[in-house]
């Protein structure tokens, strides 16, 4: 069951309990436990909202930075990787394999406060090597979504 | 001027249920829980698929019972999906969607006379084109006691000396029914016992929610007296594409090949590139599909149990079939007052054979959010009538 919740409200977390139970066939009471045991445990670390900013009219900048670090002693790669989490503006950091370290992905509100970020708080760090820098354009699909608005529905109203 | 026209289509009566379709047709604000099917897109792969053979100039006719290498794929997914063995080369034929190969099935084995038992409610066309095929309809009245299944003892008493061809269209269009294997079982042996065919329109096999679907031609003694018919519709979201297909005993299906060679050529080139890679690659689509109706099917069972309407569960395609009897009003009088009032379409059970008045077609090829506004709408509507009595 709890795979099925899962997969379920990946695509579309609003849902209420009595709703999900419904659709999935499964006893309300059984879903609520499961889910609020997901919650504890981290597993569901969080109900968020996915927004097409351009849309609404407000200005966003987001890059996609690629950092080549140097493992710390011991650590690996979570110590510098902690250290760049934990900036607040700091939306994502992967451990990528290939070409670089890190993929981080940074949301600001202007060009100039993300490349501040880059070379003032990024670069400086003495594990990091290098960065590359990767502004977004435009963004086509995020999260499994399609952004672009969907055609309507052109079916005829009644087919037998 | 002489009568230019054939007597006995003229003779075909239009659906009695014309003056609802002009009046849903004329609200564009209506939401439709009309369709009959599926609002998924084709699935991208085979889309992109169609697109590649017309890149590659695949623009010709193929031979006539389809490309060879869609039927050797079609013998695949019927054997390990439902324990079919058709032979490719001789005992399959693709054919311009489901509705062809029934056209052509009624055709090539009914003479002038021959009875065709046909259980409603249930799709449109099998009526017409018996009646086209110079053959007399027999139409059985299912019961919604026996969750619109057909018995044995129903079709026992339809049967005389006349009838030729059994019709079973399961899972159904409209009501959602399905026949399971005991079902199957007990028809099968009359068939047998009676000497007469099985024309099986298995065309939402794929659409079952009780279980694996179970085909009547996988029966010992069925093969040789059954026409099998699907298609691509509503497995795979390609209703467009126009593409189905028959499998049937050699000397049946020579005969049809005979009928749509001199008709129809040949089934759409493109639409039949694409299907190959609908069979060879879309389990996953298909079970996503599957599961996403069923999750559907579940919400409408839960909301017409919670208004207290009398409904039996459906197992199988994507419709729903609840009964109006408490209201005292015909199908088409509750369905035109709802559109009118509430704006929302949905198809009354008449349409799909007498036997379906006093119910009504709900089809669930919508998407949730869609019909959480449909039914809160009905469930108003349920309720203000109830006030009113």
């Amino acid at each position: 069951m709890q795979e099925k919740i899962l997969n379920y409200i990946e695509k579309n977390s609003r849902i209420d309990i009595h709703e999900l139970a419904v659709i999935l066939g499964e006893d309300e009471a059984a879903v609520l436990n499961t889910l609020e045991e997901m919650e504890q445990k981290h597993i569901i670390c969080g109900y968020h909202t996915l927004i097409n900013w351009e849309k609404a009219g407000i200005e966003k900048v987001t890059a996609m930075i690629e950092v080549r670090v140097t493992p710390q002693r011991g650590m690996g790669f979570d110590k510098v990787a902690q250290h760049i989490y934990n900036y607040p503006e700091v939306n994502s950091v992967y451990l990528i394999s290939g070409g670089f370290d890190f993929m981080v992905t940074l949301e600001g509100k202007t060009l100039r406060e993300v490349a501040e970020f880059v070379s003032d708080k990024l670069s400086t760090l003495d594990s990091v090597l290098s960065t590359k820098t990767n502004f977004i354009l435009k963004k086509y699909k995020d999260h499994g979504t399609i952004m672009a608005d969907q055609p309507k529905d052109e079916r005829m109203k009644v087919v037998l | 001027m002489r009568n230019p026209l054939n007597k006995t289509v003229t003779e075909i009566k239009p659906s009695g249920i014309r003056k609802f379709f002009d009046i849903v047709h004329e609200m564009d604000d209506a939401i439709s829980l009309g369709v009959g099917e599926p609002d998924f897109d084709t699935p991208w792969r085979v889309r992109d698929e169609a697109i590649y053979s017309l890149e590659q100039g695949r623009t010709i006719y193929t031979s006539n019972s389809g490309l060879m290498e869609l039927r050797e794929e079609i013998a695949v997914y019927l054997k390990r999906k439902y324990d079919l063995e058709y032979d490719p080369k001789t005992e399959m034929m693709v054919t311009v969607g489901g509705s062809e190969a029934i056209d052509v099935a009624l055709r090539a084995m009914l003479d002038s006379g021959d009875e065709v038992l046909i259980p409603q409610p249930s799709y449109v066309s099998y009526l017409p084109c018996t009646i086209l095929a110079g053959g007399t309809p027999v139409t059985i009245d299912l019961k919604e006691e026996n969750e619109f299944r057909l018995t044995a003892e129903e079709l026992e008493n339809a049967i005389t000396d006349k009838t030729k061809i059994l019709i079973l269209p399961f899972p159904n269009n409209p009501t959602g029914a399905i026949m399971e294997r005991k079902d199957l079982e007990a028809i099968a042996k009359i068939v047998i016992e009676h000497d007469i065919f099985v024309l099986t329109d298995e065309i939402y096999s794929e659409l079952s929610y009780a279980g694996e679907h179970v085909s009547i031609a996988s029966f010992p003694g069925m093969k040789e007296r059954t026409v099998y018919i699907n298609g691509f519709s509503k497995a795979f979201a390609m209703t467009g594409w126009r593409l189905g297909y028959a499998c049937a005993p050699r000397e049946i299906l020579q005969q049809m090949l005979k009928i749509h060679q001199f008709a129809i050529m040949c089934a759409p080139t493109t639409s039949q590139y694409a299907a190959i890679e609908a069979l060879r690659n879309c389990d996953d689509e298909v079970a996503a599909m599957r599961e996403e109706y069923n999750e559907r099917r579940r919400y409408l069972v839960h909301r017409f149990k919670e208004m207290k309407l009398q409904c039996f569960e459906p197992f199988g395609a994507f419709y729903i079939f609840p009964s109006i009897k408490e209201f005292g009003m015909t199908s088409d009088e509750f369905a035109t007052k709802f559109l009118r009032e509430k704006k929302v379409a949905v198809v009354p059970g008449n349409a799909f054979g007498d036997c379906g008045e006093g119910f009504l077609r709900i089809s669930y090829a919508y998407s949730l959010d869609n019909l959480k506004i449909a039914l809160d709408r009905f469930e108003e509507f349920v309720n203000e009538l109830r006030a009113a009595k």
